[in-house]
């Protein structure tokens, strides 16, 4: 099976509060809350991590879950993300581009 | 922030000074200048969308009854529109909105006023109750806007001023300033009564009353740290009222 990496959109804008991370699209000003297993996808999305690294070492330790479930539940989350361009997701490793927007 | 229009119609300058009384002056030096062409009315469709978009440094703004253009670094821009006081007005909103995002302010949904020499806003959707509270404000009571809030970034914090944009009430606000003392988020309710609530909630309800119109990523990043530093810095709270006066008992 091939693997997925993940990288950040840096056009969109992106903030921590309250253990709580928000985007907005850049595109058309959409405002997305992104649930503790979303925030874990999207913090550890640096291009060069493969989904199932992310999954096995966050996810599973966060949430006690079995692996390929929770891979297989990552991985839809991921595609959805990236149906909002709020990541990117390839086969191969993603080269970094611009810094992503997010700031603390 | 003086604006300057330039029209040869007198009778659309004298609409003009009618729709803003109260926020004429005849300051020498303007932040903003506009030339107004007038063209016949057409068709349009009022409840068309507004565009909002950047090419090379200019900003370009379209809707059914108007094509403005603005520039940033020129501080110049023009409208073409027929002679009504409702085409420019979206265009100065518009405008304002692109100029206050780059320094940290917005134009919000809200009602404001100014008591004790501070000022209170009162966020929330069309029905929320921005008209209600501002027509049951106590004499005391200045009112800024019952629609439209105008806020701008200071270093020491925030200063609400007072607007022409009106809604419901169809009264101009008054055209004086104080510094932001509380964001109220409106909520309709059996008793009266104020609720904190988290920061993540103040700053996801502000996102969705801030005015913003332009298809434009580096603008929409700038609103959208803008409204967590107002967040980081003015108190939010949920204000739920009834229809009664005695809810300004809690805005002091």
């Amino acid at each position: 099976m091939s693997r997925l990496y993940l990288a950040r959109n840096p056009r969109v804008a992106a903030r921590a509060l309250d253990g709580e991370m928000m985007i907005m699209s850049g595109r058309d000003s959409t405002l997305f809350t992104l649930n503790k297993t979303a925030t874990i996808i999207w913090q550890s999305a640096d291009g060069s991590t493969p989904l199932d690294e992310i999954v096995e070492r966050k996810i599973c330790v966060e949430f006690d879950v079995e692996r390929s479930a929770a891979l297989h539940d990552a991985e839809s989350l991921a595609r959805e993300l990236a149906s909002h361009e709020i990541l990117q997701i390839s086969e191969q490793p993603i080269p970094p581009r611009n810094p992503a927007g997010e700031s603390r | 922030m003086p604006v300057r229009v330039n029209t040869t119609d007198p009778e659309f300058l004298a609409m003009l000074q009618e729709r803003y009384a109260g926020f004429v002056g005849s300051a020498e030096r303007a932040d903003m200048e506009f030339d107004v062409d007038l063209a016949p009315p057409r068709f349009s469709d009022p409840e068309a969308d507004v565009r909002v978009t950047r090419s090379q440094g200019r900003w370009l703004l379209e809707r059914g009854d108007f094509r403005a253009e603005w520039s940033p670094a020129l501080r110049r821009g023009w409208v073409r529109q027929s002679a009504n006081p409702y085409s420019i007005d979206a265009v100065l909103r518009i405008v304002h909105t692109l100029v206050l995002a780059r320094q940290g302010g917005f134009l919000l949904h809200s009602a404001s006023a100014i008591r004790n020499g501070r000022a209170f806003l009162f966020a929330g959707v069309s029905g929320a109750g921005k008209t209600t509270i501002s027509r049951l404000a106590p004499p005391d009571a200045t009112l800024l806007t019952d629609e439209i809030s105008y806020v701008r970034r200071q270093e020491s914090g925030y200063i609400a001023f007072g607007t022409p944009f009106t809604g419901e009430l169809a009264k101009l606000g008054e055209n004086v300033s104080a510094p932001v003392a509380a964001l109220y988020l409106l909520a309709q309710g059996p008793e009266n009564r104020i609720d904190a609530i988290s920061s993540a909630e103040a700053a996801r309800r502000l996102l969705a009353n801030v005015l913003f119109f332009a298809e434009d990523e580096e603008l929409v990043q700038s609103a959208f740290h803008s409204a967590f530093e107002f967040v980081s810095r003015v108190p939010v709270s949920q204000l739920t009222f009834v229809p009664d006066a005695r809810v300004w008992e809690l805005i002091r």
